[in-house]
């Protein structure tokens, strides 16, 4: 039922921000649980480069892109909800509301 | 306290450039720090904004950012390109910095807390680039639109405007006019250094632009609505409250062009810097005199604006040389200028601003407006009387010489306007024509004319081959609508014979009191 191609993720951050630690301990938990062996994360530190926000279209810190599988998607935070994340990277049917 | 005050009052001040702004603000934006600048769509805020940056960087050696929210970036691009600027030309002499902020809410799934860390680490990294002095944020509440916690967002533009204030960098801030507040989202309560208000309205079909400096903490500014101008030359903001009496008056004596009118005028036609009102019925040859007031200024070799509210200069300039008066060569020999349009294609505000702008340009002797009364169709007579008292206010502190031509119905009704404009100028002459048998005689009377014995005689005039040649005083009949208004121009009683010679008032008084 999940797509079977590799998912390429980027995690956008600012230096070593309790929020930026707590996203990234999230994201690995959720790929592991539900992409093991298919996902690579890089992790980019706007703090040491910050040309490369302009190209993603970064704002909001922390930032997960998910490159690949195509469309680009964005979600933005610490990642804590873990339902919502799912949905935001198309592993979850988004829920319609009203 | 008073060295308080003293702080406040020596606030530093970031030049706009833009011309008019930094007089109601009494030298530009509070440097240093932000500025609310709110308005509708279509308003001139990005415009505004954009010339802050480029006036900046190119007259003030101070760098600026761009950084736009606005999703259709080709407008932008327009807008900078109406003002002449070459944007390319800036960025590439590192000078101007644009960075296009692009927020695709359906794209952004939120989830957890987040700040805005990546908007402040692109606007630090685009500020160090180019070592810039001052920033646009055009339009930062569109993150509205984009991002689903109100909260996190205000509290980081919050963060965001004083992060700006640390680093003492002037920045243009625009936002949208909300219904209740300046802003959509009640930005004025973050940015409280200095909030300008924009405003572009349409009254019966007709548009002004206003621009008023709301709130400047620190500083004193014009409070204000001032009209404002979008041209080729970008935004021009007209300070018109300066209706101050205190010209000077020349004793200089200029001529009518016309030898016999100015024998009339105490014998040396009209005073320089003084304004003179030509009021008459249709037909009665007010533009012949006027074209016969430019041609001799230009023959002194003044300069002379002729302002057009009817006719288009080559139909002017065509009527005139077959009235034998040819001011079509001073055209070529750059001494006259036309400025014709029609009264109903913009509002009082924007032909007043328009006038000073091509007077400031010209820099005339002589200016003439021909016919005012046409600038009735688009304000009532209390509107064209204060519109021009400013420009008159404005001609006399340059001492230019105006005239004034009013059309005149041959009812009672315009007789009102002319008496309340009539008390704004020095000199007013009435031209008219009375039917004598089969033959239109012409007439020409000196109403009034301040600080010279001006004569009381009705003289008739007649167009000759090389135009108007004026006669001895008349014996002919006087004419009707001249009579008329003489009298509705002098209604007291002047006792007999303290009026020189019988002249028309005389006679309406010795009539009114049998």
């Amino acid at each position: 039922m999940p797509p079977s191609d590799n998912f390429e993720l980027r995690l956008y951050v600012a230096g070593q921000t309790p929020k930026a630690v707590r996203a990234f301990a999230n994201l690995r938990k959720i790929c592991e649980e539900h992409l093991a062996g298919r996902y690579s994360i890089e992790v980019i530190d706007l703090v040491d480069n910050p040309a490369l926000g302009r190209g993603d279209q970064i704002l909001a810190l922390p930032t997960l892109v998910r490159r690949l599988p195509t469309p680009i998607k964005k979600i933005i935070g610490d990642l804590s909800n873990t339902e919502r994340v799912l949905v935001g990277l198309d592993l979850r049917p988004r829920r319609v509301s009203a | 306290m008073v060295k308080k005050n003293v702080d406040r009052m020596q606030i530093g001040k970031a030049p706009t450039g833009i011309s008019g702004l930094d007089e109601i603000t009494y030298g530009g934006l509070p440097a240093g720090r932000p500025t609310l600048v709110s308005g509708g769509p279509g308003s001139g805020k990005t415009l505004l904004g954009v010339s802050f940056l480029v006036n900046g960087a190119l007259e003030h050696g101070e760098p600026g950012v761009l950084l736009t929210f606005e999703e259709n970036a080709g407008e932008l691009a327009q807008d900078v390109r109406s003002l002449g600027y070459d944007l390319d030309k800036l960025v590439a002499e590192r000078k101007l910095l644009v960075d296009y902020v692009h927020v695709d809410r359906s794209e952004i799934e939120e989830t957890g807390e987040y700040d805005l860390e990546g908007l402040f680490v692109r606007l630090d990294h685009a500020i160090k680039q180019i070592g810039a002095r001052r920033v646009m944020l055009d339009t930062i509440e569109t993150l509205f639109g984009g991002l689903k916690d109100t909260g996190i967002l205000r509290a980081e533009l919050r963060r965001l405007f004083r992060w700006l204030r640390d680093r003492q960098i002037t920045a243009v801030v625009t936002a949208e006019r909300g219904e209740q507040m300046f802003t959509r989202q009640g930005l004025e309560e973050y940015i409280t250094d200095a909030v300008i208000s924009l405003d572009h309205r349409v009254h019966e079909q007709i548009s002004t632009r206003r621009i008023r400096v709301v709130k400047y903490r620190g500083s004193h500014h014009g409070t204000n609505e001032y009209p404002f101008l979008i041209d080729r030359d970008g935004i021009t903001v007209l300070p018109v409250t300066s209706l101050l009496l205190e010209h000077t008056a020349p004793d200089e004596r200029i001529s009518s062009g016309l030898p016999a009118l100015d024998d009339m005028l105490g014998g040396q036609g009209f005073y320089r810097g003084s304004t003179v009102l030509l009021s008459g019925t249709a037909g009665t040859g007010k533009t012949t005199l006027g074209a016969h007031f430019v041609d001799a200024a230009c023959r002194r070799g003044e300069k002379c604006l002729y302002f057009l509210f009817e006719e288009s200069p080559q139909q002017m300039i065509r009527n005139m040389r077959s009235a034998g008066v040819d001011v079509g060569k001073w055209v070529d020999k750059g001494l006259l200028q036309f400025h014709a349009d029609r009264p109903n294609r913009h509002g009082l505000e924007t032909h007043l601003l328009a006038m000073h702008h091509a007077v400031e340009l010209f820099d005339p002797d002589v200016v003439v407006m021909d016919p005012i009364t046409n600038l009735l169709a688009v304000g009532t007579t209390m509107d064209v009387r204060s519109m021009l008292t400013r420009v008159i206010d404005f001609l006399k502190s340059r001492s230019t010489t105006a005239m004034f031509t009013s059309l005149t119905s041959s009812d009672h009704s315009l007789e009102r306007t002319e008496t309340l404009i009539s008390s704004l100028m020095d000199t007013w002459i009435l031209v008219a024509t009375e039917l004598e048998g089969k033959h239109r005689n012409r007439q020409i009377y000196v109403l009034k004319s301040r600080g010279m014995p001006h004569s009381d005689d009705v003289r008739s005039f007649r167009f000759s081959p090389g135009g108007i040649e004026i006669e001895g005083p008349t014996r002919a009949p006087i004419a009707e609508p001249l009579r008329r208004t003489a009298r509705a121009a002098k209604p007291t009683r002047v006792p007999p014979g303290s009026r020189g010679n019988g002249g028309p008032h005389s006679r309406a008084s010795a009539r009114r009191r049998k």
